[in-house]
């Protein structure tokens, strides 16, 4: 029972992080119907953004509070994928709304592969180890709770909750689930299509950011190539949880980390990997909208 | 008149250098962190860090340099030229060809057979091995992959990320058949065709109401799959250490390539022992596999099922509705695909004597999906250039030693490789979405030539 109490706090940690970057995916779904799968890599450049804040203040201030620094790791990473993001919205899948059919999806993953490629050449193909940043546990019985679980999951939550205040209560909010239903109906009604869908890539980068940064903080370890699979699944979060909706790309994103923890825990962890994927093309195969999506009309 | 053309000079000279600058700040902010700031580990394992503004400064001076012209520059330039071509209202169509390109296909292909000769006379027997290996054998390779890509992607416009996986079942099919059976390489290639052409149904019958980019990330996920069950499967596959000491292909079974055989190839004619021949002989099975390959795509594209295939790519909703079977389509175009995968990589396991799922990563998928979106898709020739250049291209920068005396010792082309192919494929669909080499056009058509879905910018068509 311990033992099964104790993976489930490991999952929730986990699925913490990848509903954060569910949410990126499922947004830009929904507003604009494009897998970006440069997502994930977006991800890791809010990793190594917080890496290398990391190792810049702790050269210069020796003794810096540890809240100080992730909430500054956390801050800068949020802001420079926010910046990437806008610019490969602007450049690379602007131009493209309204090309042929997959003309996005191919875009995206150029950049994907691109972007972790720019990070394997800018800054070494070796992995980044740095020095564990939180390491209080506490015990209850025999199940341990690192504080660093428990940072994650409330981060987690306070950003969760600002960003459903965003969607839900503000003009800006509004604007978006605007522009997903009906694009040209939002842009006659007066609300700017193109901005809002920039700020949705930001906000979409900066959730991804702070995902990165968990991951960091974690695992302890940042590597060019952190993008494509825990991309991948964030993903299965979202399609999981009916890729469009939030609240889905959370559920989602839980589900996907507990199922992840508890299949290493009980069958086997060389196929942690192969659960994942299979639950992708599962859902996608046989219930494409997922738990809580919407179902989609076929338009002629 | 004068005065205003000035105004707009300056007015625009104005924009460009705000555009500039713009465009500069915005490139500081993103490459500060990850160009100005290099990350790597001391002689105590620590992690350290340099700054590295230099190079930083390049990058800012490019974005700036490069937005200024652009919108200085080169986009009045285009948007004059556009005007002009408008009001005169002729179409630029020449059916005047020179003489190489009416001859293309003929010069290449007798270019291509006498290759591994023409290699062997300029650099020699041991010099010509580089040449006959790693530039002919490595590019033909990635031009049937990419032609046999091609007929899912290209022809029936099925987005298969996952199509690496057909040459692993190919590979793999050979490899394990080989050394546990003995079967030798004829009877095993058109086999691991069959079996990947097998897989290419079993994969391709739940992805069939998909559509489009969820099409695209279940072959992703299945690519992966099998990927993942090679290296964990180990009582099978020797996971990760892969399959080595693999049987070479013999010559039709006349003569074998074994050092020691008694019929041993080189014995027989009389010629000096050197693995040379056996690379040239591999050379010629490769490209009679690539025109198999063409033949066949090219013959299928006239038969009912290419024409198909062809209109579920142009629109899949009034393909069902004049009748077409999308079912079997989909699962022809899969199966077909996935048999050229499946020559590919019994092919490769033969020429490379060792496998391993390291081959067979995701990024190889996308490697070959770049070439055939450069190539354009559905055009084989096209393919085969944009193959030529990014394969050749990227053995070539290996090549170059003084690379090394620019950038450093540190230079590895391999690491830019992707880079390239990345930038590459976002800049194609930016710009010629056809690609950048070949068209595409439909086989079939009535009286006149119409414009396919990559040549719509509108929405809808597609």
């Amino acid at each position: 029972m311990e033992y099964f109490i104790q993976q489930l706090i490991n999952g929730l940690t986990l699925g913490s992080i990848y509903g954060l970057v569910a949410i990126g995916y499922t947004m830009v779904y929904g507003i604009i119907g494009m897998i970006n799968f440069a997502h994930g890599d977006i991800f890791m450049l809010g990793g190594f953004a917080a890496l290398i804040i990391f190792l810049i203040l702790t050269s210069f201030f020796a003794g810096i509070p540890v809240a100080l620094l992730l909430l500054l790791m956390l801050l800068v990473g949020m802001l420079m994928t926010g910046l990437w993001n806008w610019t490969i919205e602007r450049v690379a899948y602007r131009p493209l709304r309204g090309s042929f059919r997959l003309a996005p999806l191919i875009t995206a993953i150029g950049m994907s592969i691109a972007l972790s490629n720019f990070i394997q050449v800018t800054q070494g193909p070796r992995n980044k180890p740095i020095p564990p940043l939180v390491t209080d546990t506490y015990h209850l019985g025999a199940i341990t709770i690192s504080l660093k679980q428990i940072l994650i999951v409330v981060i987690t939550s306070i950003l969760l909750f600002a960003f459903w205040y965003i969607v839900n209560k503000t003009p800006l909010g509004r604007a978006q689930r605007a522009t997903e239903q009906d694009r040209k109906m939002a842009a006659l009604l007066g609300v700017d299509v193109d901005r809002t869908i920039s700020i949705t890539f930001i906000m979409g980068a900066a959730l991804a950011a702070v995902a990165g940064a968990m991951y960091l903080m974690y695992y302890g370890v940042a590597s060019f190539n952190d993008g494509f699979i825990p991309g991948v699944k964030a993903f299965t979060a979202a399609v999981l949880g009916g890729i469009g909706s939030l609240p889905g790309a959370v559920l989602g994103g839980l589900l996907i980390g507990l199922i992840e923890s508890l299949w290493s825990a009980y069958f086997s962890i060389a196929y942690k990997d192969v659960a994942t994927f299979a639950i992708l093309a599962i859902v996608l195969i046989f219930k494409p909208t997922g738990i809580l999506g919407r179902p989609e009309v076929e338009k002629v | 008149m004068a005065y205003t053309t000035e105004n707009n000079q300056s007015g625009l000279m104005a924009k460009a250098v705000k555009e500039g600058v713009l465009a500069g700040l915005i490139a500081f902010g993103m490459f500060l962190l990850f160009v100005g700031i290099e990350t790597y580990q001391d002689i105590n394992n620590q992690l350290v860090w340099r700054t590295r503004w230099g190079l930083l400064a390049v990058f800012v001076a490019i974005a700036a340099i490069g937005r200024f012209l652009t919108v200085g520059f080169i986009k009045p330039h285009l948007d004059a030229r556009k005007l002009a071509k408008a009001k005169s209202g002729v179409l630029e169509i020449s059916d005047k060809k020179s003489f190489f390109h009416k001859h293309f296909l003929k010069i290449a292909l007798v270019f291509l057979l006498c290759y591994p000769f023409l290699a062997m006379m300029i650099f020699g027997r041991q010099g010509s091995l580089k040449y006959v290996d790693n530039f002919g054998i490595q590019i033909l390779i990635y031009v049937m992959l990419a032609w046999g890509l091609n007929i899912v992607v290209g022809l029936a416009g099925l987005l298969d990320l996952g199509y690496v996986a057909f040459y692993a079942v190919g590979a793999y099919s050979y490899a394990l058949l080989s050394a546990n059976f003995g079967f030798s390489f004829w009877l095993l290639l058109p086999m691991a065709g069959i079996l990947a052409g097998f897989w290419g149904i079993i994969l391709g019958f739940p992805v069939l109401r998909l559509r489009g980019d969820y099409l695209a990330i279940v072959t992703l996920a299945f690519g992966e799959i099998i990927r993942l069950v090679l290296i964990n499967w180990t009582d099978v596959t020797r996971g990760t250490f892969g399959i080595s000491g693999i049987a070479k292909a013999s010559f039709f079974g006349i003569w074998s390539f074994d050092v020691g055989a008694a019929n041993n190839f080189n014995k027989a004619w009389g010629l000096p022992s050197s693995s040379v021949y056996y690379k040239m002989f591999l050379f010629y099975v490769i490209l009679a596999l690539c025109l198999i390959t063409a033949y066949v795509t090219i013959r299928l594209r006239r038969m009912p099922i290419g024409r198909a295939w062809e209109a579920l790519r142009e629109d899949e909703i009034a393909c069902r509705s004049l009748g077409i079977n999308t079912v079997t389509t989909k699962l022809t175009a899969f199966a077909t695909g996935a048999m050229f995968g499946g020559f590919a990589g019994s092919f490769f396991a033969a020429r490379q004597g060792f496998v391993s799922p390291e081959s067979f990563v995701f990024l190889e998928s996308a490697v070959i999906l770049a070439i055939v979106v450069l190539g354009g898709m559905g055009s084989l020739t096209g393919i085969a250039i944009a193959a030529v250049v990014m394969v050749g291209g990227t053995e070539l920068l290996r090549e170059m030693e003084f690379l090394k005396h620019i950038f450093g010792p540190d230079f590895t082309p391999e690491l830019y490789r992707m880079l390239l192919f990345g930038l590459a494929m976002i800049i194609v669909m930016l710009f010629k979405p056809r690609g950048f080499v070949g068209t595409r056009e439909p086989t079939a058509f009535l009286k006149e030539r119409k414009a396919v879905s990559g040549s719509f910018t509108k929405e809808g068509h597609g």
